[in-house]
């Protein structure tokens, strides 16, 4: 369709203008990071790695990392095996009680953060779980469930389930169906929606932030308690390492992405 | 798919068995446990905290701070909605008309913020909109007085809205971009103008895509939490941050839980009115 | 065929089988022979219970009642991946995210057939469908004819002893689905395998059976040649699904040994008597009928029937007309090019002799079925 000029000239403006807000307000932890002042003033002054070695060296701020790290490995596991098994229970049952089960499962997408978070609170206050490893697991798993649902149950929609009787006519069972037919054509699905759990747990903030103890951080947390006890420029390095690891995995996925598609048309 | 395949379909579909019900079940379990159960208490604790009754509901409606509160954590909303739909819509439509390596570019540009940590988001908006932050130096710098950003209603608008972005935008380009361009070229050629065939064929056609993106962006900015706490004042407060402040500060379970209940009931609410518009929207759209 | 004289196709063997879907009995008390190499389609419209029957052989659905044997074995509860039966598919369910050649080795894979041999079956299975240089290729990066022909690879390259094969060139254009149609006759010649064939289209049922079931409504009609179902058919659905016919309608006047039928003041009649409570109606084929003006001189013995031309279809080997005639009803005629020709609207006479028309019981649901 061809575009009036000034159209062309007006939404070419308004895309960079958007483009430009989504993207750049973030890169300003970039400098930051760098300042040689304890003070998250700009512009920053000077140069320096301090912040960075501060990351690595103070505990505070490593073994927050580390306890990430370790919940969400965990959270992208459980949360997977959990959310591909009920895509494929969802897939195959009737269309009324799959909707419903559909939405049920969904809720923790839509529950206001707040109120989930003084709920499962209170809930750990009696169990004992408030600051555990097991605590953080089961709130980031069923908080990152909805997303694998969808990722896995979008590619199990495209997949093409006539192919499994075609494998049974070629001598495949049940297992060895499933094994080289469905789980290889639907693995994008599950690897995206593994993928999002890890995120989703990794950046979760609101319920960390009520069942975090002392003894117990998420990075999240740590860097919230941070923004709002001091301006220490150490949240600007971690926020730049997050950005830099982000934008590495977005882009390779996408390069990798496209490189498939160009491999399988 | 001719009607002989019809019988071997219906074999072919799922028998009343309960095994797909057992895949689902461990999910099922975790979630009535991690999320029913603590909703359940709430709602209990709500009603029965300090003593049985509605007590907690009647100080809520009868407290003027709650319900200034109330009506801010809506107006904010509706603002960072506003703001999403109308940035959202050019950039959405721009991503299905451009080729496929700005396309890509545009793609990363909403992807990267959706995938960043909203808490390093929130952090860089406190970076810039501090009242030494990067707009006041600027605005220093060419010789203006600074303006009152952060912990103000402007701040957190501005940082919701940007942090809420991405949802808006990818609903809207799945829609735009299943929208047959043909239509508007067939308007185009029944005498339409462009700007007559935009608000008569393209804007509805896309309009199923601005209420799935409104709809979210509205729902996940009522309960909106990090950006108001960090970018806020006592002048911008959310419902969300007196539940934590009821709660964690006050220990006053009762009422904050009759906030997360008002919350809550409001996002349903919303929910259940928004679901038979993006339908019947959508039946309009696709047909 | 058994020319080849390898005979290692498998029999088939249904017998009063049934299968319902609650109430709808999708197969009605089917029987059905096939002998080892033979070539069988099984031919019927849509929802007729053809497709049903090939996924009942091949395992895909479970027979309600009933009785079904492949080479002489029972296979009622066997599971489709234990029956060793090659099936080929209209929407080819060739898997996208494996090459052609992996596709085809698929299958021997499964059988734990060493890498060695299972390549040259691949190779030898390829060849066969004229497919070997594809073998790198993925299926998306394919026509549909020649996804069809790696399909049919993977399922004759186990060496199964009987081949399914439901509509595969459904999804085809007339050109290549004519090829094909000789490909597969070709490979069946090749093979000796027992073919199982479903389609709807008459045509092709023709150009490759050996024999042909026509179903309808879950009951098989008829089975025979194809020869036989045309000239014989035993039921007005059958002659009227295979080939073009004219289907005469009136008002029965039958003594002992022969029927008159009354169309619209003009009558009919045929040496056969009618026997049953149905109404009674005539089946003639195309070329049993003669066209000419109006007027000429009666011969005896023929019967006449005036109406007007509605169509002239010009095929080159001769025309096609058709012609309105007073009961509203339209009669086909095909005559030789050589033969005057007739302008639509023009009024003309049709004769034919008695014993050329087939006697049929009217089923008038047949209209119903038909398109």
């Amino acid at each position: 369709m061809t575009m009036h000029p000034l159209t062309r000239v007006l939404l070419g403006l308004a895309c960079i203008l958007v483009g430009l807000w989504l993207v750049a307000p973030t890169l300003v932890v970039v400098p930051m990071s760098f300042n040689e002042n304890k003070s998250l003033a700009f512009p920053p002054q000077g140069f320096s790695w301090q912040w960075y070695q501060n990351f690595v060296t103070n505990p505070e701020w490593s073994t927050s990392f580390f306890n990430s790290l370790k919940v969400a490995v965990v959270v992208a596991i459980l949360a997977t095996v959990l959310g591909t098994l009920a895509a494929f229970g969802l897939d195959r049952m009737r269309a009324r009680p799959a909707g419903l089960l559909r939405m049920l499962l969904l809720t923790p997408m839509v529950v206001p953060g707040v109120v989930l978070a003084i709920g499962i609170y209170a809930v750990y206050l009696d169990a004992r779980l408030v600051g555990t490893m097991t605590g953080f697991v089961l709130a980031h798993t069923i908080l990152a469930l909805p997303f694998v649902l969808i990722a896995v149950q979008a590619s199990l929609e495209v997949f093409d389930k006539r192919l499994e009787t075609a494998a049974a006519s070629l001598g495949a069972g049940r297992i060895a169906t499933f094994r080289t037919v469905t789980l290889p054509l639907i693995a994008p699905g599950i690897l995206s929606g593994l993928l999002f759990a890890f995120v989703t747990s990794f950046d979760e903030i609101i319920v960390s932030l009520f069942i975090t103890s002392p003894y117990m951080k998420t990075l999240p947390v740590q860097i919230f308690t941070s923004i709002t006890r001091d301006a220490d420029p150490t949240v600007a390095a971690v926020g730049t390492i997050l950005l830099c690891a982000t934008t590495i995995l977005i882009g390779g996925g996408l390069l990798l992405l496209g490189r498939d598609r160009r491999s399988s048309l | 798919m001719s009607a002989s395949d019809a019988p071997s379909e219906r074999a072919a579909s799922p028998r009343r068995s309960w095994g797909p019900l057992a895949l689902a079940l461990p999910a099922l379990v975790l979630l009535v446990a991690v999320i029913g159960y603590p909703l359940a208490t709430i709602v209990i604790r709500s009603f029965t905290e300090p003593q049985a009754g509605l007590q907690n509901y009647s100080w809520f409606f009868s407290t003027p701070v709650n319900l200034v509160v109330l009506q801010r954590t809506f107006t904010i909303s509706a603002w960072v909605t506003l703001v999403c739909v109308f940035c959202a819509y050019p950039f959405a439509y721009a991503m299905t008309a451009v080729g496929p390596k700005l396309r890509m570019l545009l793609t990363l540009c909403v992807l990267i913020p959706f995938w960043v940590s909203g808490v390093v988001r929130t952090l860089s908006w406190v970076i810039l909109l501090q009242d030494s932050g990067v707009i006041n130096s600027m605005l220093r710098s060419v010789g203006l007085d600074g303006v009152r950003l952060i912990r103000t209603q402007t701040g957190v608008i501005i940082g919701m809205a940007q942090v809420l972005l991405p949802f808006m935008v990818l609903p809207l380009y799945s829609v735009m971009k299943g929208i047959d361009l043909r239509l508007v070229q067939a308007a185009r050629s029944l005498g339409a103008g462009p700007i007559r065939a935009f608000f008569t064929v393209y804007l509805p056609l896309s309009l199923p895509g601005v209420y799935a993106g409104a709809i979210i962006v509205f729902i996940l900015a009522l309960g909106f939490y990090i950006t108001p706490a960090l970018l806020g004042g006592p002048r911008s407060t959310m419902l969300s941050t007196l539940v934590q402040n009821q709660v964690l500060s006050l220990l006053q379970w009762g009422r904050g839980g009759a906030m997360g209940v008002v919350l809550l009931v409001a996002t349903f609410l919303l929910l259940a009115l928004a679901g038979p518009l993006m339908r019947q929207r959508h039946k309009q759209g696709t047909r | 065929m058994s020319e080849t004289g390898k005979q290692r196709g498998a029999a088939i063997d249904l017998s009063a089988v049934s299968k319902a879907y609650g109430s709808f009995r999708a197969l009605d008390d089917i029987s059905l022979h096939v002998e080892p190499g033979e070539f069988m389609t099984l031919l019927g419209p849509s929802g007729s219970g053809k497709t049903t029957t090939l996924n009942v052989i091949a395992g895909f659905t479970e027979v309600s009642s009933g009785s079904l044997q492949v080479g002489g074995r029972s296979v009622v509860g066997v599971p489709a991946h234990k029956r060793n039966i090659g099936v080929v598919f209209q929407h080819y369910a060739l898997f996208p995210h494996m090459t052609v050649g992996r596709n085809v080795a698929y299958p021997l894979a499964l059988r734990g057939i060493a890498k060695a041999e299972r390549e040259a079956r691949v190779k030898r299975a390829l060849d066969m469908v004229r497919m070997a240089d594809f073998a790198h290729r993925y299926p998306s990066e394919l026509s549909g004819g020649q996804q069809q022909r790696v399909a049919l690879a993977r399922a004759i390259v186990f060496d199964p002893p009987l081949l399914l094969m439901d509509e595969p060139l459904g999804a085809l254009d007339k050109k290549l689905r004519e090829w094909l149609q000789l490909e597969i006759k070709r490979i069946h010649r090749e093979l000796g395998t027992t073919f199982v064939y479903v389609t709807h289209d008459q045509e092709e049922a023709l150009v490759l059976s050996d024999r042909i079931a026509v179903f309808n409504r879950g009951k098989i009609e008829q089975v025979g040649t194809g020869r036989d179902l045309y000239d014989a058919p035993a039921t007005l659905f059958v002659g009227r699904f295979i080939g073009d016919s004219t289907v005469l309608r009136g008002r029965p006047r039958g003594d002992r040994s022969s029927t008159a039928l009354d169309i619209a003041g003009e009558t009919v009649t045929a040496p056969h008597r009618h026997a049953g409570d149905t109404q009674p109606v005539l089946l003639l084929r195309p070329e049993k009928l003669t066209i000419r003006r109006p007027g000429s001189d009666r011969r005896d013995g023929h019967n006449r029937l005036s109406g007007t031309v509605s169509e002239a279809i010009y095929l080159g080997s001769g025309s096609k007309y058709e012609v309105r005639l007073r009961d509203g009803s339209t009669a086909i005629v095909r005559s030789p090019l050589t033969d005057t020709s007739f302008a639509i609207g023009e009024t003309v006479e049709l004769c034919f002799r008695g014993e050329d028309a087939k006697l049929l019981a009217d089923d008038s649901t047949a209209d119903t079925t038909l398109t």
